[in-house]
């Protein structure tokens, strides 16, 4: 029998459809001028606010538009749309991310060629967002103060790949024993090319340098 | 967390290659998973005995190597092998210094398959 067993070498991506539709779909916003930020963080760190703050920040600046992947609900699309935003709702059933078909599915519900930037509010989840290409162009997460200045420990794929993280409810920082001076040292040690921003959605504060950041690299972008 | 559509796209490749190469039954499926990934074997084995009933790959074991995490130190440029555990406080044995940039431990392939 054993001698019927071939070998036969494979060699072969596991996620190459996914890794060829996300260069596709990047290319494709590259040539309509549209960036593509994929926005990742945990459940309830944020996500939401930081977009209706953004949609506030970038007025006469930038066109905007936001895809949302929510569970099964359409909430945080409402709430988007209903600042005369263009927004779609993926509505992503049991699935723990996004990938670049849903993306693409997402952008063609989109006016791109009206756009100078959309934003991804991927999946709130630390870990499997991380290993899927969107097709975006830019990465960026938030962690929030009360989830402690640990979590780079323990998902150091998801800060590893941004281009910026966004540290979120700083007003809670007096009521917490997160330390920001530890955090930084422990992403940096991950990833020394991100940028490291201190926000607060709910004073404001901090809010300037994320819309500065977002003005920057959309007019890197068009270049 | 996300086994079911990475098991999906292991099961294409392989009946692809399988139809190519004229098999009648996949025996074995050998990938190679970085350290940073958080498959978890037993849950990929378990949905590719269900996604795959009826197809020439029913019944195939999968051996699944995990590649290590290798790190460029950011001070001396030197190469060392983290664990996945420690990535938050990371030492280049070498120098001492702290951090480094991730080279691989990313990995998701398929290297070969054992068929008859």
């Amino acid at each position: 029998m054993i001698e019927n067993v071939r070998l036969i070498e494979v060699k072969e991506e596991i996620l190459s459809d996914n890794i060829k539709l996300a260069g596709e779909l990047r290319e494709r916003l590259r040539r309509a001028k549209t960036m593509l930020l994929n926005l990742m963080s945990s459940p309830g760190s944020g996500k939401t606010s930081l977009i209706l703050r953004t949609i506030e920040g970038l007025k006469g600046s930038l066109r905007i538009g936001v895809i949302e992947a929510d569970i099964d609900s359409t909430v945080d699309a409402e709430k988007v749309a209903s600042r005369g935003i263009p927004a779609v709702q993926l509505r992503t059933g049991g699935f723990c991310h996004l990938d670049a078909t849903m993306v693409a599915q997402g952008v063609d519900a989109l006016p791109v060629g009206e756009l100078d930037l959309v934003i991804i509010e991927n999946v709130g989840n630390l870990v499997c967002p991380a290993e899927f290409d969107t097709g975006a162009h830019k990465n960026a997460m938030i962690l929030s103060v009360p989830e402690g200045d640990d979590k780079p420990l323990k998902y150091p794929l998801m800060f590893s790949i941004c281009d910026l993280l966004v540290v979120n409810k700083i007003d809670y920082l007096s009521l917490s024993d997160f330390d920001t001076a530890v955090l930084r040292e422990r992403v940096l040690a991950l990833n020394p090319r991100i940028r490291i921003l201190e926000v607060s959605c709910k004073t404001g504060a901090g809010i300037e340098g994320w819309i500065d950041w977002l003005n920057g690299e959309a007019a890197a972008f068009r270049v | 967390m996300h086994e079911l559509p990475v098991t999906e796209s292991i099961l294409k490749i392989v009946l692809k290659h399988a139809r190519a190469n004229g098999v009648r039954k996949v025996k074995t499926v050998r990938l190679k998973v970085g350290k940073l990934s958080d498959l978890e074997d037993g849950w990929i084995q378990r949905y590719f005995d269900y996604l795959s009933k009826g197809t020439v790959a029913e019944g195939a074991r999968l051996e699944i190597e995990r590649a290590p995490i290798i790190m460029k130190c950011n001070t001396c440029w030197g190469s060392y092998e983290a664990e996945a555990a420690e990535m938050g406080g990371l030492i280049c044995p070498a120098c001492g210094g702290k951090g480094g940039t991730l080279l691989s431990g990313r990995e998701y392939t398929i290297k070969e398959m054992e068929a008859e």
